[in-house]
């Protein structure tokens, strides 16, 4: 088999939940070696996560837990345990890379702060993501994705001007998070590779989300202007919109950038009871801004009889913008998606067959692929640590015996 | 001087990559560059679409003053180039002689037409890693499609999850599905150059915005296909399992915040407990609250019996307190809350400025100084990632680039100026 562009790069994870397994699935994904590190008296959050397989319970039956992790593999061990500190530290002499994404102040709590590791291994590089990251008054502040992105500015900035402001669906800002992971991670271990020194990466999940609204802040910054939800309209574009067609909670969504768009999109329609007058006012962007909304109502009288899926392709063809509002069902059929090989079905010893998404990008020599499912708890722990590590037997029982692998 | 930083080497000093992307690319290479890159970006002549897109600096709508341009083009010196000319294809070629990256995001096929695409450059510099940034991947039935943000964001699932039940799906109120894709590209390429650092062998990284999106939706794709669940907006709700909603977004007395009602891991349970204990020391109190076992609950595991009940409560209490109350509260008593923050409250918030997160870059030719969202991640203990220039002008670095770096006379710049070409 050819060979993975990551190989060759050995990954201590201590990441949990969603942002910090995102991250490292990529390098795992790439051929990174990752062992994850895990608790049997504390088992991580997504594992006690819905879906279960059959709706049924269990830590090794999380589809949320199981779509983060595959190619990893998984160890327990009791960081309270006494010889905990000394089985990591020899963990971390065999790493290029530590990963963690506890509140602040917890690694450093067990002795294994950034200086403890380079102390073990001088060149190891450290990252380390929070919700606000290390320092200042609030680092220690809990929280998870789907509040953070309210703190992110992405609430306020998402919902209909005349109702409440709604959250970007899900942890949204675990999702921004992981690529500017990976891309530094991949620096650092550059610059470990060039120069033989290691660094401490420190990612505010926060800091990093706000890139994701920059011009809005810029704006408020320099203009002193608040920019607030809009609905789905767009100030560079008219008609924009998510419009009704046939069936249960169906929608297209349908954009005109340009005038020929627009042309093309009343050619389709061809609004019996338009006068000369209405087509002039509407024939420019600035005309269509002043009458948007007649035109979301004309687009839905005619869109909400039609079938979503024939009308995309319709528009399509005659050059108009538009695109299904896609459910999670119809994501597995989405012929774009189906292409591209977007899910790849792993098969979990508990849980069967079950999709995990691959990378968004193809790699055209030395490409990705999703091999093996995500470990149940504690799968690996013997072979990592003996296999992987070096562990000698004696070593290995030893730990073993004194509870350390928990 | 052609690099502003200090006399510490940044984390990718060595590397330049050439960025021809536009309005949909321009994040990528912005990430680069800030850990440490020398990023070119090549605009065509008169500059880049991405210039006309607002909001301006104090409302004047000019390519110089694009905050849009600010906030991805930052970092990186600009020349201007045009494609379309065989001169201006020939400087390219040149440029990507000793270039490391090259990152585009013209419509797939565009780039093979000008003979451009990966095995045109690929026959001039084996060792380049080109990115392709574009809605759906380089091929597949969509490729060739018009993809504006919110048709992305909705065929990517974004939308169908995000808004209020009775309305239209929604999308965020500023374009995502670009910078997904972008972002992606960004780690993309550098797993790309990993694989060349060590082997000297170059690569063609083909993004898909739509599949960028895709990952965005937590475990809404297996709610499928493990319960056969299709999870649904629900406005300031959110549909965690089939039969279990939490709340996320409440008013308060001056505003909104995010606070989410559920038990599960300790922490979270732990959250909520304190808060229904403040709840009680205010005489605000809810003794069905109380009585449920949120420890037992797994974490997105609140049944929508308890949000029925807890809802009435939770908004009498928070109607009490302002944004500033709860919040402070919330950070002296560890309870998981967040304001939902506009703009001018990123602004003023003393963990960024605690962090020195906003950073400013001086705009000589306007006589100021900007104040720019900083770094994505920080060198904790060194300067090895770092903001350090402010957006080019057009062509800012044409004398630079072509007569400094790569030797041509003053004729024959003067002469491809003339000719259009640059």
């Amino acid at each position: 088999m050819d060979r993975k562009p990551l190989e060759g790069i050995k990954v201590l994870d201590f990441c949990w939940v969603a942002v910090g397994p995102m991250t490292t699935r990529y390098l795992a994904e790439y051929g990174a070696t990752v062992i994850r590190v895990e608790s049997r008296k504390r088992p991580e959050t997504l594992r006690r996560a819905a879906p279960f397989k059959d709706g049924i319970s269990g830590l090794n039956r999380s589809g949320y837990f199981a779509s983060y992790n595959p190619n990893k593999y998984g160890i327990t061990i009791d960081m309270g345990h006494a010889r905990a500190k000394e089985l990591v530290l020899r963990l971390v002499s065999w790493a290029n890379l530590v990963t963690e994404n506890f509140t602040p102040g917890t690694m450093e709590r067990w002795g294994l702060g950034y200086q403890d590791l380079q102390a073990i291994n001088p060149a190891i590089v450290m990252y380390s993501t929070s919700m606000l990251g290390r320092g200042g008054p609030m680092e220690r502040q809990p929280g998870f994705g789907p509040v953070l992105s309210s703190l992110a500015g992405l609430t306020h900035i998402t919902g209909w001007p005349d109702r409440d402001p709604v959250n970007p669906y899900g942890a949204y800002t675990d999702f921004i998070g992981p690529r500017f992971a990976v891309a530094s991670i991949l620096a650092a271990l550059d610059y470990q590779r060039r120069t033989g020194k290691g660094l401490h990466l420190d990612m505010s999940q926060l800091e990093t989300s706000l890139h994701f609204t920059a011009p809005f802040i810029l704006d408020c910054s320099v203009n002193g202007r608040e920019q607030g939800r809009r609905g789905n309209r767009d100030p560079g574009a008219a008609p924009h919109g998510a419009y009704p067609c046939r069936g249960e909670d169906r929608w297209i969504a349908i954009v005109c950038q340009t005038d020929e768009e627009w042309q093309a999109l009343l050619e389709l329609i061809s609004p019996v009871d338009w006068d000369e007058d209405r087509r002039q006012q509407a024939s420019t962007l600035v005309g269509r801004k002043t009458v948007e909304e007649d035109l979301d109502k004309m687009i839905t009288d005619w869109t909400g009889d039609q079938d979503s899926q024939e009308l995309m392709y319709t528009l399509q063809d005659a050059g108009v913008p538009a695109g299904v509002v896609n459910d999670c069902r119809d994501l597995f059929q989405d012929p774009q998606l189906v292409h591209r090989e977007h899910f790849k079905f792993l098969d979990h010893a508990e849980i069967g067959p079950y999709p995990s998404d691959q990378s968004e990008f193809d790699l055209s020599k030395t490409p990705g692929s999703l091999d093996t499912p995500a470990p149940l708890l504690g799968e690996h722990t013997e072979y990592a640590l003996k296999e992987l590590v070096g562990l000698s037997e004696d070593e290995y029982r030893s730990f073993e015996d004194d509870g350390v692998l928990e | 001087m052609s690099n502003g930083a200090g006399a510490q080497e940044l984390l990718l000093s060595p590397y330049r990559v050439l960025d021809l992307t536009g309005q949909g690319g321009l994040l990528c290479g912005k990430l680069l560059a800030d850990l440490g890159a020398d990023v070119i970006q090549v605009e065509p002549p008169g500059g880049s679409a991405a210039r006309n897109i607002g909001p301006f600096y104090q409302d004047d709508v000019h390519p110089e003053k694009s905050l849009f341009w600010w906030s991805y083009a930052a970092n990186k010196r600009s020349i201007t180039l045009n494609l379309e000319t065989a001169d201006g294809r020939d400087l390219l070629k040149r440029l990507v002689k000793s270039a490391h990256f090259l990152i585009e995001s013209f419509p797939p096929g565009y780039m093979d037409g000008l003979s451009l695409g990966y095995a045109g450059l690929e026959a001039i510099n084996p060792e380049l890693v080109m990115v392709s940034i574009t809605p759906f991947g380089s091929d597949g039935p969509y490729a060739h499609w018009k993809a504006p943000d919110i048709v992305g964001m909705a065929l990517g699932g974004f939308m169908y999850l995000t808004g209020d039940s009775d309305r239209p799906p929604l999308r965020v109120s500023i374009p995502h599905f670009h910078l997904h894709g972008a972002a992606a590209g960004a780690a993309g390429a550098m797993i790309a150059h990993t694989h060349r650092a060590l082997t000297g062998e170059g690569q063609h990284v083909d993004v898909s915005c739509q599949q960028a999106v895709a990952k965005t939706l937590a475990h809404a794709p297996q709610s499928w296909d493990l319960e056969g669940v299709i999870l649904k907006r629900m406005g300031v709700f959110r549909q965690t399992s089939g039969d279990s909603i939490v709340r996320t977004c409440w008013p308060c007395k001056d505003g909104y915040i995010n606070y989410v009602l559920q038990g599960g891991s300790s922490g979270v349970a732990a959250s909520t407990r304190t808060l229904l204990a403040w709840m009680d020391e205010e005489g605000l109190g809810d003794k069905y609250l109380n009585d449920v076992n949120w420890e037992e609950l797994g974490y997105g595991q609140v049944r929508s019996e308890i949000m029925e009940k807890g809802v009435a409560p939770l908004i009498r209490f928070f109607a009490t307190h302002t944004r500033q109350e709860l919040v402070a509260a919330s950070v002296e008593r560890r309870i998981l809350l967040f304001p939902v923050a506009t703009q001018q409250d990123i602004l003023d918030h003393p963990q960024l400025k605690a962090r020195d997160y906003f950073q400013q870059l001086h705009h000589p030719e306007l006589d100021t100084t900007v104040n720019y969202p900083g770094l994505f991640v920080k060198d904790r203990h060194g300067e090895r990632i770092s903001l350090r220039r402010r957006p080019p002008l057009i062509g800012e670095h044409n004398r630079e680039i072509y007569q400094d770096e790569l030797g041509l006379t003053l004729e024959q710049v003067t002469a491809l100026k003339e000719s259009g070409a640059i």
